[in-house]
């Protein structure tokens, strides 16, 4: 006899007949009934009509009925709350109940109930059951408070129920401990500011000491609280680390991977020196490498995070590949996921190996797959210098195989070979050329024709080529139409006695009949450029371009650091922060690895340690989302941000005219001011031509918005200074400052009113000004401003208001109304507000602009007494946006040379000499070069400004 | 200063349950708190189109409110439902869990099984969760709580009424040995081991390994009286670096004597699982000499294996089996076997040769042609050979169980070890 039969009444008075069963007299037929409505609820069926029939049944010794009966309850509660109030002595009865199983079970399903006027019932006994003699119910109440919490916060606060839940952490019971946390933690959770978990060494002792008896369940939830607590020091890190290890050992991976956020996480504040450090690393592996023969979806997400951890840490891992090699019948994701960490754990050592195996996958069935593994030689060519001629040879056998999809990526790849090591592999670009008809995906089209334009005087019929392409110019993606117009001109200019009828051709093919912005201003651009000076459109156009980086598609370390935070839950899987994606956005708060801190130091503040290792130890990351940007940078226009110099100013002078952009006020009587970044920008940042300006800050937002960088970072804040005194506003004091977070500025206001009447209607402006500075918002000040009243306001900025030059540069006008009247005042900005978040400088960059700045526009100057040392000076300037690109040493001096870039598009370079003077206290010396000498001055004020306070 | 909460209150963990047969029926769902509409599984379905292979359904699927995250076991598809951040771990080794413990229950988890005792499922499930935090997982405890069914007991419970759920509280359950119940009876105290290793490998066409490893692990079937305290050595412990153990095994003794000291559950558990990497430990049984072609234009291959045994430290190599999923362009295959039976089956392509045993003697061929679909090019992609094999009486990485000793109880038990190895997943190149 078994259950199905229950499902085998599906006839028209089902119901009738269960509510005549559930009335019977019989206990067994009760009981059966009840069953048959529980089945009926399994399926999806909607039995809720039934609720006060089966309610009925509750009042019963059978433990089964009554538990079949409360299931039913938490299913319609929520329904039928009326009815459920019915049930609700019973609930309070059996939380009395001699056996401790019924005390419990009660407790539990009445937590379940989300009805509120039963919640008030559940009160009481829920506060009896918290402090009920068997562990069993309390562990069970402890829960019941999360879940009380959800319905009611407010009530939960006020009958002290999470004073008593604290309490619980030191219960004689490892399970009420992690039941008592796990609770907290859902309920700290949802109050992110709440001091909940307070967590100190005494707790953190009972946490350790429960971990070790109790469940796996409860390991899980006290590692994942453990890995919130920050260690004050390096020895007591050291000491949690050394108790968490053994968990490394379970079966259960969850377990495991929560284990390894907390070593990953304290191992941070580790000296490398130590031996224990070393010992941890190595403990690292093998429980990581286990992961990968548990079931394929516990392994997709070790995975995940595996890839995280080798981009932090590769050593741990870097003996193991072979354990990623896959096998053909891993589940695709997992294919693909093994792949990628091949990629990373790539080096010198173990090439030949993994190149091996690549061209085996390159053979494989699954598309994807193989698209993958091809491109993979080609990351793998970039990464390790040693192997690229076996790869581009790996890669022409496989253009070979001429299976439509692996050309294509082949293609895609030898692009990036090219760019990589010019002049080394050009022999093959004959065997390119012959599949050209073969390319119909757009990445690959493009990137061959990049490389027609690229080696337009190697390949006799280029023109020919090139021609072919453009008969459906306008069927063509917009990343091959930009492609092809650059590859034509610099065709022209490489030949330009045969050609000039094909420039002619897509010039006006770009500029008249596109409605594409980008193409027709990049149409225009050239046009102009080649029409006034074709000289100057040569240095641009075919200027030597900067190498690709090692590694693509790294994460950005900012956001790695916080990810290594999350390892083991979803944001790990899915690489992005959890307040990316959690719905309802409840303020999640970011997580940063604490900070290396030697035991014998204080805790430095947070704004002189930010998260981030080193800036100069990071290698260069073109993130993958912006590839649009790094194409245009790197690929499709000569010069990128900052390269060398255009040789005529008239034809600098033509490309801002048309771009329209109000710079010139400011920039007037320094042509040259106007780099690469102005006259590249437009098209990456898809402005309006007018907004020249904007162009900066557009760029900066694209990679805030796509990296999620700076998200820790925050510039330096001066405090507020009075702006406006009350005497000569009428009785309206104002007093702000100037920030700078995450990318976006802010003007923050404190208004107070002064005067004896109601303030209203406040409204504000700027004058225009040199970095175009402007509300971005109105001012909104909600309620009226009643006498003495304070408010605080934070304004947002944004830079592309209209620009006009002022005395001194970061003069800002400002006017403020209000239904009194109008008032003026004028403050300087701090320009460390106008730093953006993309400063960073690829070194050849910066040597080869430095070399080109002229040395009448350097500028030095003194920093006298900075109470800090190089590595210090370096991180502080960091998260106001100045990066160090290279350090050095000289003679016992520290030189940094850092770069920084403005709103506008400027980029500043600096060199810093530390001279070690008194042990506290260093002397600087600065020496800035930038194409608009007149804002060193601003720049070194910033400068101080950031490194004294 | 708290708030209500907004639309989505947080829910840690598994909201609902799921359970999807492969013709994708949803045949069983259970909710924890609200009720989610079946709807959401559209998402998944969506996914499983595009996936095409049941097994290539990516486990963690994002929709607009929810995040469904999946395992796929005995044919059955768990999709649990979750609203917030958290471990997708944590719910992928609960939802192996349910399905493990389904398995012990019903001795299948199969929809059959789990239609047939669908209150069962439900008390079952109702008791490993409770608001999203695993209340009871193990097995032994389970049972205590809700008696696994068995044609006596619904006899007996028809007949006088009694349930199938226990009223008294577990005695496990919270002791600092969770995993034992108290009381244990036998007549025949027995403690048997099986030390079973599979060996994953992938050889490449030249037939050198390109990645070897062995999975082994030390399952035990427990019916010992009492509180028995065992320890465990070994011959040869150093072999054991990376081991995963059960929470009965007492971490300090292991690190210091490398000896396994523990209290064990009753009845059938996993007691170690371990991994043993370091190439030259790994012996590779057999090898394959295989010639696989298609010629050029023709509508035609052909196909030759032979297995021979290499490194079997004089044992007898049985039970092999290969498969061989053969290019879509294969219509048919025309094999004559030395030894055994083959079959082809020309949707799934996939080729099965059940060999049996090794004899050194004459070793067992596959010989034959292969004819392609015509017109079509030749295929890019060889074939794979997936190796099945069995050596009785042999773990072959060495590793072996010195002796058992027990405290704590008087009585002498019968104490038992067996060793196995097999192949995992082993793989050939051609």
């Amino acid at each position: 006899m078994t259950d199905s039969k229950y499902f085998t009444t599906t006839k028209k008075g089902e119901i009738f007949e269960l509510k005549a069963e559930l009335n019977s007299d019989k206990k067994e037929k009760k009981k059966e009934a009840v069953k048959k409505v529980i089945a009926s609820m399994t399926v999806g069926k909607d039995v809720s009509a039934l609720f006060p029939d089966v309610v009925n049944c509750m009042q019963t010794d059978n433990l089964e009925l009554k538990k079949l009966v409360y299931l039913y309850l938490m299913n319609y509660a929520k329904s039928q709350p009326d009815m459920a109030i019915m049930a609700v002595n019973t609930f309070v009865k059996d939380c009395e109940d001699p056996n401790p199983l019924i005390r419990a079970l009660a407790v539990r399903t009445m937590g379940c109930i989300r009805v509120d006027k039963i919640t008030e019932y559940l009160c009481e006994p829920l506060r009896k059951c918290l402090k009920d003699e068997d562990p069993y119910v309390r562990k069970t109440a402890a829960v019941c408070v999360a879940k009380l919490h959800d319905i009611n916060a407010q009530l939960v606060e006020d009958q002290g129920f999470l004073d008593t839940l604290k309490d619980l952490i030191s219960d004689s019971n490892p399970m009420v401990v992690a039941n008592a946390v796990a609770a907290l933690s859902e309920i700290a959770e949802s109050h992110p500011s709440s001091n909940l978990l307070d967590l100190n060494p005494q707790s953190i002792n009972k946490l350790l000491t429960a971990l070790n008896e109790c469940t796996e369940w409860g390991q899980i939830f006290i590692l994942d609280c453990l890995a919130n607590y920050t260690p004050k020091d390096d020895r007591e890190a050291q000491s949690i680390c050394e108790r968490v290890t053994p968990r490394l050992s379970h079966a259960n991976s969850a377990v495991v991977l929560s284990a390894v956020k907390v070593l990953m996480k304290f191992m941070e504040m580790l000296s490398k020196d130590l031996d224990y450090y070393g010992t941890l690393l190595k403990k690292l592996a093998p429980p990581l490498v286990t992961l990968l023969s548990a079931e394929p979806e516990l392994q997709y997400v070790a995975l995940r995070n595996i890839n995280l951890i080798v981009q932090k840490r590769p050593e741990i891992l870097k003996h193991e590949m072979k354990v990623f090699f896959v096998k053909y019948n891993d589940p695709i994701y997992v294919k693909l996921e093994k792949l990628d960490i091949m990629i990373r754990l790539a080096s010198q050592a173990n090439i030949a190996q993994v190149l091996a195996e690549l061209k085996e996958y390159a053979t494989e069935v699954d598309v994807d797959f193989v698209r993958k593994a091809v491109r993979a030689i080609g990351r793998c060519a970039i990464k390790v210098e040693q192997s690229a001629e076996r790869c581009v040879s790996t890669l022409l056998d496989l253009i070979q195989t001429k299976v439509n999809y692996v050309v294509q990526e082949a293609i895609v790849v030898i692009k990036d070979i090219f760019r990589k090591y010019p002049n080394k592999y050009e022999s093959v670009i004959a065997t390119l050329c012959e599949n050209l008809d073969s390319l119909d995906e757009p990445e690959a089209r493009a990137a061959m024709i990049w490389i027609v334009g690229e080696y337009a005087e190697r390949i006799d019929n280029a023109d020919e080529l090139l021609e072919s392409f453009l008969e459906g110019f306008h069927d063509e993606s917009t990343q091959v139409q930009l492609q092809l117009l650059t590859a034509i001109v610099k065709l022209f200019l490489k030949k330009p006695t045969e050609t000039q009828e094909l420039v002619q051709q897509v010039l006006s093919l770009a500029t008249q009949d596109s409605d594409n912005p980008d193409l027709r201003d990049r149409g225009y651009i050239y046009w102009r450029l080649l029409s006034t000076d074709p000289v100057a459109a040569k240095e641009v156009v075919l200027a030597e371009k900067p190498l690709i980086s090692e590694e693509t598609d790294l994460i950005e370390p900012t956001l790695l650091d916080e990810l290594i935070c999350y390892i083991g839950t979803l944001a790990s899987v899915y690489h992005k922060p959890p307040s990316a994606f959690v719905e309802g956005g409840r303020g999640v708060v970011h997580k940063s690895l604490p900070p290396r801190t030697a035991s014998s130091e204080s805790t430095e503040s947070p704004e002189t340690a930010p998260a981030g290792a080193p800036s100069g130890e990071q290698p260069d990351v073109i993130p993958t989302q912006g590839d649009l940007l790094g194409d245009l940078l790197n690929l499709d226009l000569g010069p990128p941000v900052g390269g060398p110099p255009l040789a005529t100013s008239s034809v600098q002078m033509g490309a801002v005219d048309l771009l329209g952009g109000g710079l010139d006020s400011l920039m007037g009587d320094e042509p040259e001011g106007i780099g690469g970044p102005n006259f590249v920008a437009p098209p990456a940042a898809a402005v309006p031509p007018n907004l020249g300006t904007s162009m900066g800050s557009g760029l900066s937002d694209l990679f805030d918005l796509t990296s999620g960088v700076g998200t820790l970072s925050g510039s330096y804040v001066a405090p507020k200074a009075v702006w406006l005194p009350a005497m000569k506003a009428k009785g309206l004091e104002i007093s702000g400052t100037f920030t700078r977070q995450v990318g976006s500025i802010s003007m923050d206001l404190q208004l107070t009113n002064k005067a004896l009447q109601v303030m209203t209607d406040f409204a504000i402006q700027f004058n225009r000004n040199s970095f175009g500075l402007a509300p971005a918002a109105p001012l909104q000040v909600h309620a009226p401003l009643s006498p003495n009243q304070t408010v605080e306001i934070s304004l947002p900025l944004n830079t592309v208001g209209s620009v006009m030059k002022m005395e001194p540069l970061n003069n800002l006008q400002v006017a403020v109304k209000n239904n009194i009247d109008v008032f003026y005042f004028s403050t300087l900005y701090p320009l460390h507000i106008l730093f953006v978040e993309d400063g960073k400088m690829d070194r050849q960059m910066f040597l080869a602009t430095w070399k080109d700045i002229p040395n009448e526009n350097e500028a030095q100057f003194q920093i006298r007494d900075c109470p800090l040392n190089a590595e210090a000076v370096s991180s502080r300037l960091q998260s106001s946006n100045i990066f160090t690109v290279a350090k050095r040493n000289v003679e016992g001096q520290d030189m940094l040379y850092q770069s920084l870039k403005l709103t506008n598009g400027i980029w500043v370079l600096a060199e810093l000499r530390i001279q070690p003077g008194n042990p506290s206290f260093t002397d600087l010396e600065l020496s800035l070069k930038c194409r608009a000498p007149e804002v060193s001055q601003h720049v070194y004020q910033a400068y101080e400004t950031i490194l004294k306070n | 200063m708290y708030t209500k909460f907004k639309l989505f209150s947080p829910q840690k963990m598994i909201h609902s349950l799921f359970l999807i047969n492969c013709s994708g029926d949803i045949f069983l769902e259970k909710h924890w708190k609200s009720v989610v509409s079946q709807s959401v599984c559209d998402y998944f379905f969506e996914a499983q189109e595009k996936a095409a292979d049941v097994e290539n359904v990516p486990p963690v699927i994002s929709t607009p409110h929810h995040y469904l995250i999946s395992i796929y076991r005995d044919k059955l598809f768990f999709v649990s439902v979750i609203q917030t951040e958290v471990p997708p771990l944590f719910v992928i080794e609960f939802l192996h869990r349910v399905a493990d413990t389904f398995q012990d229950y019903f001795g299948e988890c199969s929809e059959a099984a789990i239609k047939d005792n669908v209150v069962i499922v439900y008390e079952l499930l109702e008791e490993m969760l409770d608001n999203g935090f695993p209340l009871a997982t193990e097995s032994n405890i389970l049972k205590e709580l809700i008696k696994p069914p068995t044609i006596l007991r619904s006899v007996v419970n028809s007949i006088t009424g009694s349930s199938n759920v226990g009223d008294t509280l577990p005695t496990g359950q919270l002791s600092n040995i969770p995993w034992r119940r108290a009381g244990v009876k036998y007549t025949n105290n027995e403690a048997y081991f099986d030390v079973v290793e599979e060996i994953d490998a992938i050889i490449d066409k030249s037939g050198s390994t390109v990645f070897a490893e062995i999975q082994g692990v030390i399952d035990a079937c427990i019916k010992l009286s009492g509180m028995p305290d065992l320890s465990l050595s070994f011959m040869n412990p150093r072999l054991l670096d990376d081991v995963s153990f059960h929470p009965c095994i007492r971490f300090k003794r292991w690190e210091s004597e490398r000896v396994l000291s523990f209290i064990p559950p009753d009845g059938n558990f996993r007691l170690i699982s371990y991994r043993v990497s370091s190439q030259n430990l790994v012996a590779i049984p057999v090898y394959v000499k295989h010639s696989i072609s298609f010629k050029e234009n023709s509508s035609c291959g052909r196909f030759d294996i032979t297995i021979g045994p290499k490194q079997n430290m004089g044992k007898t190599i049985e039970g092999i089996t290969v498969t061989v999923h053969m290019p879509k362009v294969v219509l048919n295959m025309n094999l004559t076997p030395t030894q055994g039976s083959y079959t082809f089956d020309p949707v799934t392509k996939v080729l099965t040769w059940d060999v049996g045993k090794i004899t050194p003697q004459k070793l067992p061929s596959l010989k034959g042609l292969v004819n392609l679909q015509s017109g079509a090019p030749k295929p890019e992609e060889n074939p794979s050979l997936n190796i099945q094999f069995k050596i009785q009486q042999l773990a072959i990485s060495g590793l072996k169980v010195n002796r058992l000793d027990m405290y704590g109880e008087k009585y002498k038990p019968f104490k038992g070890v067996k060793y196995v190895t097999k192949a995992g997943k082993f793989q050939v190149r051609t």
